[in-house]
């Protein structure tokens, strides 16, 4: 078993000049990264976080935006042995101190030795640290080393072993940033040796591109980790160029032949309802051979929505395809295979509702579809169990579980979550699906989540930021996810109750709630709904009942 | 002049972007640094521009430092007119 700094190394010594990375930035002209050029940046990084003193093992926050500072900060980390975790900057919505909030909260159980960041950024970043806390280092991007050619054998990544943890992976939020993901090298390896078999990879042709973000595992492990180490060329854009231009990614396609690309849900309805013809003049989009849905719940409308916009551009339906991934796997668990389309199941709405059954519809009944995530990868094994762990039969609605080799080691610094999430060496998802014909239908979520466009957000979080809010009772606050068709996504809901009853004054701490939640989260608050005293329903222990709260509030919009 | 701008793109915000059509928004609240518009919405506040005023907002520009609120976007389209 090799290490990620030894694949690095093979590639700089047998494939100096091929193209490893073109980075895209709206309004300049593409960058092109050899496998040199990406070796001899990341260089830069590795000697300098040798100056600083910091230790293969240590863990290095990385702040900073879509670009070539990002990537060789990254690899350096890599070939110096330290562990690297990519960190979203602050945008510009989001309140300065709330953000300041979230890498104190990092930094309080991640325990980094050093942040790199821009020297714009430094004040920042350094406000956000105390007395004692783990950080001995800022670095600078502009207090890099100079560029020489890399001494491999003085490197201290090269003296790691493949059970060594190589990175962590967070997700956004207070919650989510307390619950790094530690994997391993191996872990990495086994994961890009089971998925790339899976996709059918062939470097000499596949081109990946993508505009996702590095600090989400979809963007991170498949448009990153893997093409670099599997020598796929990548074209990368920037998140906040592509929600401004979506029709980048369709001419990135177009002009590199790509032929890999992954997207949440929300991206299939985003491009279908706003790209004009205009922006696909000559785009030629026949070389796509798998667009893979993942991150959040697949919609076939999605899928249709998208195809019947592109077609006329060469987009083949084969192209559309499905995936079920988490960080805790390193990525993929299950893929549809893509030689075909993924598997569509009508089934009776009401036995599945009531029952937890997916059987097939009966004439004069509602029904639904649900979209197969294919199968599982050679090396990962999927459950449906029960609330006691045992088994459930085929069509059954359970919690799904996972065992492979390419598993988390821990969630870093967290033993407590660690233990509460992995039973018998099977990971336990929170997540609900059914088996039919060895394919896996994920059906909806035991853990307390809500995803907006591809974006993992804890109700708690949110919860806590309501209340925060005058006239808003204290723990008085409960927020969902609630299905948007038109967008694809989930939409949140918060519901507060507020001492007023009078409508006007209700609608304006509705307004400051938007407000608040949107400053201080990754989200754009916009349905809040202000009630009376009472209204929200608890459990007898006295939590807020997310699930049946919603119920009521769908009941009364006369959605259910 | 200004106000034949302002109006029918406050209307616009209120009504398909935030889905509160009794909203007012007022000519100098900020509408991107606060999130009123979010990232997702600004391509749809660019394409209502173009359609109704025949003037292109880039995509570069679809940022809190070119306008943020509907006095400067209103600046932003008279200038293109």
């Amino acid at each position: 078993m090799t290490t990620l700094p030894n694949l690095l190394q093979h590639s700089y010594q047998e494939v100096p000049e091929k193209t490893s990375i073109i980075l895209q930035h709206a309004g300049q002209a593409d960058k092109s990264l050899t496998y040199r050029d990406l070796i001899h940046g990341a260089n830069r990084f590795a000697l300098t976080y040798a100056r600083e003193g910091i230790k293969p093992g240590e863990v290095v926050i990385l702040i900073q935006q879509h670009g070539e500072d990002l990537v060789y900060a990254f690899w350096g980390a890599i070939l110096h042995g330290a562990i690297p975790s990519i960190m979203p900057f602050l945008t510009e919505k989001l309140a300065p101190e709330k953000y300041r909030a979230d890498l104190a909260s990092l930094i309080s159980i991640t325990k980094p030795t050093a942040i790199v960041t821009y020297p714009e950024f430094e004040a920042e970043v350094r406000s956000a640290l105390t007395e004692g806390d783990s950080v001995k280092h800022v670095i600078l991007t502009s207090t890099i080393e100079a560029e020489t050619e890399p001494y491999f054998e003085d490197l201290q990544g090269f003296k790691s072993s493949p059970e060594d943890i190589v990175v962590l992976q967070h997700s956004s939020g207070t919650t989510g940033l307390q619950k790094g993901v530690a994997l391993s090298h191996r872990a990495v390896l086994n994961q890009l040796n089971a998925y790339s078999q899976t996709l059918h990879i062939d470097p000499a042709s596949d081109v990946i591109v993508s505009w996702l973000p590095l600090y989400h595992d979809m963007g991170f492990i498949a448009c990153f980790l893997m093409p670099v180490l599997l020598r796929i060329p990548l074209v990368n854009m920037s998140p906040f160029d592509w929600v401004r231009a979506p029709y980048k990614l369709h001419q990135a396609v177009s002009q590199y032949k790509g032929t890999l690309t992954w997207l949440p849900n929300f991206a299939y309805n985003f491009c279908a309802h706003k790209i004009r013809e205009r922006n696909l003049e000559g785009v030629d989009l026949s070389s796509w051979r798998a667009i893979i849905n993942c991150s959040e719940p697949v919609h076939v409308e999605s899928h249709e929505l998208f195809h019947e916009k592109f077609s006329a551009y060469g987009l083949k339906k084969s192209a559309l395809q499905t995936c079920y991934a988490m960080a805790e796997n390193v990525f993929a668990v299950t893929q549809s295979p893509l030689d075909g389309t993924p598997a569509v199941d009508e089934i009776d709405r009401e036995s599945f509702m009531t029952q937890r059954l997916a059987t097939p519809p009966v004439a004069g009944q509602p029904s639904m579809k649900m979209t197969s995530s294919g199968k599982p990868l050679p090396n990962t094994k999927v459950r449906v169990v029960d609330a006691d762990f045992n088994d459930v039969s085929d069509r059954t609605v359970g919690e799904i579980a996972v065992q492979s080799d390419c598993m988390l080691t821990e969630y870093f610094n967290r033993p407590d979550a660690t233990e509460s999430a992995i039973k018998n060496g099977w990971y336990l998802t929170g997540d609900y699906g059914y088996i039919a014909d060895g394919e896996l239908y994920v059906s909806g979520r035991k853990k307390d989540l809500i995803i907006v466009g591809g974006k993992n957000v804890y109700p708690q979080d949110l919860e806590s930021l309501a209340s925060e809010v005058n006239g808003v009772h204290k723990g008085r606050t409960v927020a969902f996810g609630m299905y948007d068709e038109e967008e694809g996504t989930e939409e949140v809901v918060i519901i507060a109750e507020a001492d007023s009853a009078d409508p006007s004054e209700q609608e304006a701490i509705a307004d400051a709630i938007r407000k608040h939640v949107t400053k201080s989260s990754a989200i754009a608050l916009r349905h809040v709904r202000v009630v009376d005293d009472k209204w929200i329903i608890k459990t007898s222990s006295g939590k807020t009942a997310r699930s049946a709260n919603k119920e009521k509030f769908l009941h009364e919009l006369g959605k259910i | 002049m200004t106000t034949e701008i302002i109006n029918p793109i406050a209307k616009f915000i209120a009504e398909k972007i935030l889905k509160q059509p009794n909203k007012v928004i007022t000519a100098d609240e900020s509408l991107i640094s606060s999130g009123l518009i979010d990232s997702f919405s600004l391509m749809d506040l660019a394409l209502f521009i173009e359609d109704t005023f025949g003037v292109r907002v880039e995509d570069t520009e679809l940022n809190a430092e070119t306008f943020d609120n509907l006095n400067q976007l209103a600046a932003l389209i008279s200038s293109r007119k």
